[in-house]
């Protein structure tokens, strides 16, 4: 079916700004994405599935531009041991990056894969992307397979004694970042990703993650403080028997950021938690979209997301749980909440639950609500001053999703920032 | 300590006056009662003291150590020394209760001027007096009230108030909710704080608590006035025979 004229023309000045990267294995995979993004065009306001949220944006062929933020601040996670690789609005830096070899995990760049006829991550590159583009079409992470100029690619073997740390500085005002990354976890093997920084002015980035039968991952990831910075993310996970993927983000600042999280459960037993915590003042637009797909039999999957707004900001949580024919026992658990710290702002919240099969427990809860005033009172009649006590009332809603955080020195250094986010708009 | 002058509230939302002309004046070292009836404005008074919304002062006046409350945001109040022991302590997910006992005792403790207590300062303090209201140390990590009996949520409030070290303690229906040990246990955690620099304001229904809780003074409130003020056997007299005959007798 030919698509309509505007999304058409849309789409092809978009593919005109840019140009394919060409040379090694990844060709293949990069052509079929190419024809991916053509056949389904890129988002508009019009599509269904960006009803809350206003792509046009993020499809331009030009980005927005978007100030630098200059904080006094040590970066999250500075004083971790890790693995550290630096992005530069989109380019790897290899002066501020760390040495790559690490116990129990190989870890390549994309673009190196250029220069390679064969290599592991060629038969993965696009695939579980492609996969996640039904029954919803995910334009713009097709664009990312198709275009994407570097990112690394990570192949868990066993268990590193220390996170990979991904870095997305920002630079310059007018940055258009494109990164792909592929990570295979082995069978039994475990690794923690982090990630955090603006990236760029506007930042595409697309994760697939294919972890084996008791592979594990963590993933934690903060967005970074810029203001005007705009992000479409994809993680595209497909999960093995008995394996486990954790994932949290924190979003703080930001005047556009899509977050999607496709999770595929193909094997038994296997545990899926994907958690959020966002703060939004102002010009800020935060969307969670989250697909969660259970087609094995006794696996788990979690969704925590909780948004803090303010002063017109604006949070939108789509979540589904699709339970196919067969995933008996299911346990699929999903809850988005948020709360408004003022009547301007606004929460759009579409949870969904499809399932085929009759033997599950799926439960879904969404709220919007305002601080409570018992609470607050309370909190003020034993003498702590207003603004201390809606910030810890604040925190205390924050929590559920922190919580989540398996790591409790990552989760205390986070909890801390949103505290000082708190504190400084008091 | 305590000083109230013809205090007249309504609430905020509808034109319903609710205090009708309070005076009351409690000294520091002495122990008030009110008891009165349902609906006779004892809460409304123990709220309009501690500063909470909803309710507008139309006349008169109200100060502690001098100091007029009417004007200041609870916190402040609280600040100043006063305390209230709620009938229904609030819960409060996500905080745990340690941080909030060391973020309100650290909070007047700024407000006044004074050093705050560090957290080994604190801890010690806390886990003493915890001890001697049988608040183990589950109850202190646990959020706010949090799936706290309502026995274990009044020993809160004593644990609160044996913090704070208020000048200024009310009590707004600490019995409600207690069985006889819980109560034992509560009223000996307020008698331990009474002091001759202390005053306490004891809002009740019944008498019993005030065997645990001798007053020096008891008033009777009625319609959003102090109707009759006497001794402890006021109170007495109450239980026996209700409120109507001191209602007919003011009639």
């Amino acid at each position: 079916m030919a698509l309509p004229e505007l999304k058409q023309t849309a789409t092809e000045a978009r593919l005109a700004a840019l140009s394919l990267p060409q040379g090694g294995c990844l060709d293949a995979g990069r052509a079929a994405a190419v024809a991916r993004v053509q056949t389904l065009g890129l988002p508009d306001r019009r599509d269904e599935y960006w009803k809350y949220t206003r792509p046009d944006t993020l499809v331009t062929a030009d980005a927005p531009t978007a100030e630098v933020f200059e904080s006094t601040e040590a970066p999250v996670f500075d004083a971790m041991d890790r693995v550290k690789i630096v992005f530069v609005d989109g380019v790897f830096d290899s002066a501020a990056s760390d040495d790559l070899s690490l116990e129990g995990v190989t870890i390549d760049r994309l673009s190196d894969l250029a220069d390679t006829d064969i290599h592991w991550a060629k038969d993965l590159y696009g695939v579980l992307e492609a996969r996640g583009q039904t029954p919803v079409a995910r334009p713009l992470a097709a664009l990312n397979t198709a275009y994407a100029t570097d990112g690394v690619v990570i192949h868990v073997t066993g268990k590193p004694s220390k996170p990979i740390s991904l870095i997305y500085k920002h630079a310059d005002t007018a940055s258009d970042a494109i990164l792909h990354h592929v990570i295979r976890v082995e069978s039994g093997a475990e690794a923690t990703i982090l990630e955090n920084g603006p990236a760029a002015s506007r930042f595409n980035k697309v994760t697939e993650i294919d972890i084996a039968d008791g592979g594990t991952l963590h993933h934690i990831r903060a967005q970074g403080r810029d203001h005007a910075r705009r992000a479409a993310t994809h993680m595209f996970t497909r999960l093995g028997s008995g394996s486990v993927y954790k994932s949290f983000t924190l979003t703080v600042n930001g005047v556009l950021t899509r977050n999607e999280q496709v999770i595929e459960l193909t094997g038994d037993d296997a545990v899926a938690h994907v958690a959020g915590a966002c703060v939004g003042d102002g010009d800020f637009h935060h969307d969670d979209t989250v697909f969660i797909t259970h087609d094995a039999v006794n696996c788990e999957s979690r969704q925590v997301f909780k948004k803090v707004l303010r002063n017109g900001a604006t949070g939108v949580f789509q979540g589904k749980i699709l339970v196919k024919e067969g995933a008996q026992k299911t346990d699929g658990y999903q809850i988005s909440q948020s709360l408004l710290l003022d009547e301007d702002s606004q929460f759009l919240a579409k949870p969904e639950l499809e399932i085929y099969a009759d033997d599950v427990a799926c439960s879904h809860g969404s709220t919007s609500g305002a601080i409570d005033d018992d609470a607050l009172f309370y909190l003020r009649s034993r003498g702590v001053p207003h603004g201390v006590a809606t910030d810890l009332l604040t925190l205390a809603f924050l929590a559920e999703a922190v919580e989540e955080i398996e790591h409790e020195d990552i989760a205390a250094e986070l909890v801390d920032r949103l505290e000082g986010w708190l504190a400084r708009r008091r | 300590m305590l000083e109230i002058k013809n205090l007249h509230v309504k609430l905020e939302d509808e034109d319903k006056q609710i205090l009708k002309g309070v005076d009351l004046k409690v000294e520091a070292g002495k122990v008030h009662a009110i008891m009165g009836p349902n609906g006779s404005g004892k809460s409304t008074l123990s709220y309009v003291l501690s500063g909470r919304d909803g309710y507008e002062v139309t006349e008169g006046t109200a100060s502690l150590g001098g100091e007029e409350l009417l004007d200041l945001e609870a916190e402040e109040r609280a600040a100043l020394g006063l305390f209230l022991a709620f009938q229904y302590p609030v819960e409060i997910p996500g905080v745990g209760n340690m941080t909030f006992l060391r973020t309100a005792v650290n909070a007047q403790r700024k407000a006044r001027g004074e050093e705050e207590l560090s957290a080994g300062e604190f801890l010690k303090v806390v886990r003493e007096k915890a001890k001697t209201l049988k608040i183990d140390a589950d109850m202190l990590k646990r959020p706010v009230n949090v799936g706290f009996s309502g026995g274990e949520k009044k020993r809160n409030e004593i644990l609160q108030m044996a913090m704070l070290e208020p000048k200024m303690c009310i009590l707004d229906e600490t019995d409600s909710g207690l069985d006889v040990d819980a109560m034992k246990l509560v009223s000996e955690g307020v008698n331990a704080l009474r002091d001759a620099g202390r005053g306490f304001l004891v809002i009740t229904h019944y008498q019993r608590l005030l065997d645990h809780i001798k007053p020096d003074v008891v008033h009777i409130m009625a319609n959003g006035r102090i109707v009759k003020t006497g001794g402890p056997e006021l109170a007495l007299e109450v239980e026996n025979n209700g409120y109507a005959d001191i209602l007919a007798e003011i009639a």
